[in-house]
């Protein structure tokens, strides 16, 4: 007999969802329509600027490519991923109104939410790891092998790229952690998957305008997304300054740590109305 | 990374402000003495003659003494400014010394502010000279401890300009009992000609950018020249006293840390000093003129020199204009510095020096050490990062070490061991960090410690370096005065065609540079003498940059087309070399800061020897000067501290659940409910102490109206919801969320819930796997059987009708053939046949010995399928028991009339009679009925109704459900309806339906 909700069953009632199936797609497609896209203008960058930027150097080689295309989507759609996989199991139960029969199966809540958080989690992971493994693929065939060339100038050889974009990738899957759990939290509350989906977003959101703001100066640093492109600090030559790195990935496990002892309080002694 | 670089031009902006500021001085007419009193530190001013200038012209010095409260003689301090200072400028320091319960004079310098004469800069004759009656003045005051007659326990103090003064007065006095000297010189003419040649005594390149700033200072002070106005409002105007509230304002945060804790430079004095000045000017109506200094009929020469001593002026200008010095230039500079005396030195001496100063670089100190070390005076050497480029990121640690310096030597009580490290030196500032680390070494190692190599490359194609002819345009490696800004960029530096680099190989491990790296390099000219600049540089990518701003000219002879070597000392400083990074050394023709020569020249460099040589040391880092990740501290901390309220809670709650109580007396009982109470947030009280119990093999249905509670103690029995009070338990076992008893119920609650994406077997399936049971329990023929959905189980659900769902929901309710099945609304959507379907399912269900508890509005399915039923109304239980208890009852009877004729005189016959207690008349004209409730036997009942001669059809005991559950709820209402029990029936059972 195993546990009640086991990990698999899990994610048998997540797999077939068409959410999951769209996501999965997007992921696949994006590195293609980059390369399309790449392919309509010779010469990505701008006119008459000697300033290199990221999105000159994606087309010159795979591992340029691999990070290019996982620089775009850790801006947003990473999050989204987060929010989506972590937050909205739990509501989507509630709103089908299959919970109730989950829970009376029976289910206890704490196990509930850790099948949901665990399959949410490794279902994020899964596609954060799948999305730079298969650009790098779609990369390599579409620009060759060449090594990765920092934005400053200079190479880095392959031993030192792959495991620091594989620490890049660990990195990232952290720091949409915090999403993901605040998702989670407001889904456990509301109830309903578009105010966890949609409250993730949000504060994503706020988070970015407060983070522009100077004059808020070292206050920013609390802000759940502020340094979520310090994973860019590994993709240099020479020594890796880990200061930010540390301070995001601590960061990023407190608000998770936080988010999701809040949904579990919350859950533990919440009535099931739905 | 973008951030710091704002912050540094910010502070680079500020320290231009203030460097300009500092070059207006002005100067009032001597005043007559007077005296202020601080709250507790007493001021008196005091113009003190002393010797005259060259020509005779009696000079006057404007000093403040510092008196600190008491009685007792105090150690007094002498504190020199810096260049373009007056006393003024060191008033902060002054109250700070004399707070330290030292008497403290300070004045302003010959040549400047309000003291009369010349700047001879720092003349033996003339300040030095100055210098001696001022410790006469201080061995002749009573409040000054005295170590002999006229012999005054006195430090001297001084930042640059002032630091020159210090360590040549304490060289020419013995009176002097300790020093502090920072950021000064040991020999001025080295450092204004400074040669980077090891060996090499030709004077170097002239350092025309700091020279012009010298002359600035002086010629800004002349009344009458040309920019006297704008140097004098000007800083008024660029250092508005908002930016500058205080002293320590702008100025601290412009002056260099060293200049702060001592004297002003000259070139980082402060605006509060020049609106003091300005201030008094207009209170004694002056002009700003000096009377002791150059009139207005000034000639052009005086005109041009400021308050420069002229025959001094001449030289300084000759030489800036060839970029060479006079011999007799040489001799003064020479004479001028601490050099010739420092051997003289008796007093512990604290150098204190920057290590990216483009003006006295750490050299200066060194060679200042070295003279006392030789002379076996006690010193000691720190090295700050200020200096005059930039404010040093420790300034209260530099401010400390003077202080302690200073108390500890002017007690005379320890000697030994020193009472600070005797050497200090600050790291590079690390990456987002604004503090420097700040390492310490038991003895000073000079600039050339523990070498080390470092690998250098030469380029592919040794390429020739152009001096292109009028020497333009120039290499721009530092800017003086502006250290810290990032400003001179590689691109700035490294000019196409007239310079070339050698990397290093990529660094292994890390270093620590501590002092003078140096370089050989070969040198083919067309020229006879070659003038280079050679810096160090961080590659990163396909650009550089500098961690000091620092560079090292070289003047060498040499035979055109002959190969010549020459060894480059490189500026000493502080570098942090991590492992994994590379660096270049740059080598360039030009350079803004020097004069460089104007002839047309090719040279040809390349690596005597392929390796940079770097001195290094390992000194122990302050602890307190580390930068301390607080940041990461604090969220480690908050990180632990959440784990440990959520792991001790989660203790805490399986501790408690350890003592939920199992009810043995209850094990054969499928359902026990006792004295539930549910009162919402909104605070409606949805159950209200509801008791009931349902046995095996009973269909227990519940009933009530909307709102009654069903649903509310439905939830609460499937532990969906907590009960505020009252507990439920399933064979004994107490329900709550997650109960393992729920295993042996089935439900269906307030409809059906399924994975829409899934199909109906699926779905079912599904629900199986959550449970954690072997598939073999789950009786799942049976249960798809009892859903009967045929071909349309495979299909996804969303497809489904609405009572498609409701019978895949009793179907998974049933699921694993659970103990206790409890149905809410079971028959909502089905149709009729369907309905009659169910009916034989559950009580076959019943009858295994099971329990099935249902819920329903439909009375006459209940009446048919339960075998017990509970009513509840308004959250309470009215009424409870077997069905057919409930609906036949001895003093009841039911008459089925003919006709509606017959219902008047039937009605008429019990109204009123003796017994009847209630009378009840349904008057459908199909099938009228009277039912009537009466302590007369029924015999006689119906006899009196005969009599009457109404027509009766049949004549029964039992009623139906819906009638006993109306009249229930009704009663139970009673007291807060109109009180009249028999009123229409009709209207009741229509106000029942429309709650």
């Amino acid at each position: 007999m195993s546990r009640p909700l086991s990990w698999r069953a899990e994610l048998r009632r997540q797999l077939g969802r068409r959410r999951t199936l769209w996501i999965i797609g997007i992921v696949f497609a994006l590195p293609l329509i980059l390369v399309a896209a790449f392919s309509l203008d010779d010469d990505p960058g701008r006119s008459g600027d000697p300033t290199v930027r990221l999105v000159d150097l994606a087309t010159g080689g795979g591992p340029n490519f691999t990070v290019f295309a996982f620089f775009v989507s850790a801006e947003l759609l990473l999050f989204i991923v987060a929010a989506l996989f972590a937050g909205d199991p739990v509501p989507a139960e509630a709103s089908w109104a299959s919970l109730r029969y989950l829970l009376t199966a029976p289910v206890t809540r704490a196990r509930l939410l850790t099948s949901k958080l665990v399959i949410g989690f490794l279902s994020t992971a899964a596609l954060v790891v799948t999305l730079p493994a298969w650009a790098f693929l779609v990369g390599t065939l579409a620009y060759g092998t060449e090594p990765f060339s920092i934005l400053g100038g200079g190479e880095l050889p392959w031993g030192e790229w792959l495991p620091r974009m594989a620490l890049a990738v660990g990195y990232v899957l952290v720091m949409i952690a915090p999403i993901g759990a605040f998702s989670f939290w407001v889904g456990v509350r509301s109830q309903t998957p578009l105010a966890a989906v949609g409250g993730a977003l949000i504060l994503l959101i706020v988070s970015g305008i407060l983070d522009s703001i100077d004059a808020l100066g070292d206050w920013r640093k609390a802000l759940p997304a502020h340094y979520s492109r310090a994973w860019l600090d590994l993709l240099v030559s020479g020594p890796v300054d880990w200061t930010d790195l540390r301070h995001g990935a601590l960061w990023s496990v407190l608000y998770t740590v936080l988010f999701v002892g809040l949904g579990y309080r919350r859950f533990r002694r919440q009535d099931i109305l739905s | 990374m973008q951030r710091l670089a704002q912050a540094r031009r910010r502070r680079a902006l500020a320290t231009v402000v203030g460097a300009l500021a500092g070059v207006s001085v002005l100067a009032g007419p001597a005043a007559s003495v007077s005296a202020t009193t601080a709250a507790d530190v007493r001021t008196t001013d005091q113009l003190v003659d002393v010797g005259p200038e060259t020509d005779g012209t009696p000079v006057r010095l404007d000093t403040r003494l510092y008196l600190p409260e008491g009685d007792e003689p105090r150690p007094a301090v002498l504190l020199a400014h810096g260049f373009g200072g007056s006393k003024q400028s060191v008033d902060r320091e002054a109250r700070q010394y004399a707070a330290d319960g030292h008497v403290v004079l300070t004045f302003t310098a010959r040549g400047f502010g309000r003291s009369g004469g010349r700047i001879h800069l720092n003349s033996p004759d003339h300040e030095i000279a100055d210098g001696t009656v001022l410790l006469d003045l201080l061995g002749a005051r009573p409040e000054v401890r005295q170590d002999g007659a006229g012999d005054p326990r006195v430090a001297v103090v001084g930042g640059s300009y002032g630091g020159a003064f210090a360590l040549m007065l304490a060289g020419v006095d013995q009176r002097v009992d300790a020093t502090v000297a920072a950021i000064t010189w040991n020999d001025l003419s080295s450092a204004l000609f400074p040669q980077a040649a090891a060996g090499s005594t030709t004077p170097g390149p002239y350092k025309q950018l700091w020279g012009a700033r010298f002359f600035g200072a002086s010629v800004g002070s002349l009344p009458g020249a040309p920019s006297t106005s704008a140097t004098t409002t000007a800083p008024a105007a660029m250092a508005p006293p908002s930016s500058a509230p205080g002293p320590s304002a702008a100025p601290a945060a412009v002056a260099p840390a060293a200049v702060r804790l001592i004297a002003h430079s000259g070139q980082t004095a402060e605006p509060a000093a020049v609106r003091g000045a300005t201030g008094m000017r207009n209170k004694s109506g002056s002009t700003g003129r000096n009377a002791q200094s150059v009139g207005e009929s000034a000639a052009p020469a005086e005109v041009l020199c400021g308050r420069f001593e002229l025959a001094l002026c001449a030289e300084l200008q000759d030489a800036a204009e060839s970029g060479r010095p006079s011999a007799a230039l040489t001799a003064t500079l020479r004479r001028n510095s601490p050099r010739g005396t420092i051997g003289a030195v008796t007093a512990p001496t604290l150098l204190v020096q920057g290590e990216a100063d483009t003006l006295f670089g750490l050299d200066q100190a060194d060679a200042n050490a070295a003279g006392l070390a030789a002379a076996g005076t006690r010193h000691a050497v720190r090295w700050t990062d200020g200096g005059h480029d930039g404010a040093s990121s420790n300034p209260g640690l530099d401010e400390g070490a003077a202080r302690t310096w200073l108390r500890t030597y002017l007690a005379g009580s320890r000697t030994d061991p020193l009472p600070v490290p005797a050497f200090t030196y600050s790291l590079p500032v690390p990456r987002r960090s604004d503090t420097a680390p700040v390492a310490t070494l038991d003895a000073y190692p000079g600039l050339r410690g523990t070498p080390r190599q470092v690998p250098l490359r030469a380029p592919a194609e040794p390429a020739a370096l152009l001096t292109p002819p009028g020497g333009q345009p120039s290499s721009m490696t530092s800017l003086p005065g502006l250290g810290s800004l990032e400003l001179p960029t590689y691109r700035l530096a490294a000019l196409p065609g007239m310079s070339t680099a050698f990397d290093s190989a990529v660094l292994e491990r890390s270093l620590t540079v501590v002092g003078t790296p140096s370089v050989r390099l070969r040198v083919t000219s067309t020229g006879e003498e070659a003038t280079l600049f050679v810096s160090l540089w961080r590659v990163e990518g396909t650009d550089a940059v500098q961690q000091r701003s620092l560079t090292a000219p070289v003047r060498v002879a040499l035979t055109p087309g002959r190969a010549t070597d020459v060894t480059v000392d490189l500026p000493a400083s502080v570098w942090s070399m991590a492992a994994g990074s590379r660096w270049r050394v740059l080598v360039t023709t030009t350079d803004t800061a020097f004069t460089t020569p104007r002839q047309a020249r090719a040279d040809r460099i390349t690596l005597a020897t392929p390796t940079l040589t770097v001195p290094t040391a390992d000194g122990r880092i302050l602890p307190s000067t580390t930068e301390r990740d607080t940041e990461s501290i604090a969220l480690a901390g908050g990180i632990l501290a959440l784990l440990g309220g959520i792991g001790g809670s989660a203790l805490l709650r399986s501790r408690r659940r350890h003592r939920e109580h199992v009810r043995e007396e209850y094990a054969d009982i499928p359902l026990v409910v006792d004295r539930l109470v549910k009162t919402y947030a909104d605070g409606h009280r949805a159950v209200d102490d509801v008791s009931w119990r349902a046995e095996r093999g009973q269909v227990v249905g519940l009933l009530g109206p909307n709102g009654a509670g069903k649903t509310t103690t439905m939830r609460m029995m499937l532990g969906l919801i907590t009960p505020d009070s009252g507990t439920v338990h399933v064979l004994g076992r107490p329900v709550h969320p997650g109960s393992e008893v729920l295993g042996r119920v089935g439900a269906l609650v307030e409809g059906p819930g399924f994975l829409p994406h899934l199909t109906g077997r699926q779905n079912l399936q599904a629900y199986w796997a959550a449970t954690g049971r072997p598939p073999a329990e789950a009786g799942m023929d049976d249960a798809l059987g009892v859903a009967a959905l045929g071909g349309a189980l495979d299909r996804p659900v969303r497809t489904y009708s609405h009572g498609m769902k409701q019978r895949l929901g009793i179907a998974q309710a049933m699921l694993g053939r659970p103990e206790v099945l409890f149905l809410d609304e079971p028959t909502n959507g089905l149709d009729p046949p369907q309905i009659a379907a169910m009916r034989p399912i559950l009580q076959s269900y019943a009858a295994s010995g099971r329990t099935v508890v249902v819920s329903s509005h439909l009375l006459a399915e209940v009446e048919l399928t339960c075998s017990h039923v509970v009513v509840m109304n308004a959250g309470r239980v009215v009424t409870a028991g077997p069905v057919a208890e409930l609906l036949s009852s001895e003093d009841t009877t039911v008459f089925e009339l003919a006709s509606l004729a017959s219902l008047g005189p039937a009605r008429a016959a019990l109204e009123g009679a003796e017994g009847t207690r209630s009378l009840e008349v349904i008057d459908d004209p199909s099938k009228p009925t009277l039912t009537v409730v009466s302590d007369r036997p029924r015999e006689s009942v119906v006899r009196a109704v005969v009599d009457a001669g109404a027509e009766v059809v049949g004549v029964g005991s039992r009623r139906h459900l819906e009638e006993v559950f109306l009249g229930v709820i009704a009663s139970s209402q009673a007291p807060s309806a109109d009180g009249s029990p028999d009123g229409s029936l009709v209207e009741r059972l229509r106000q029942v339906r429309a709650r």
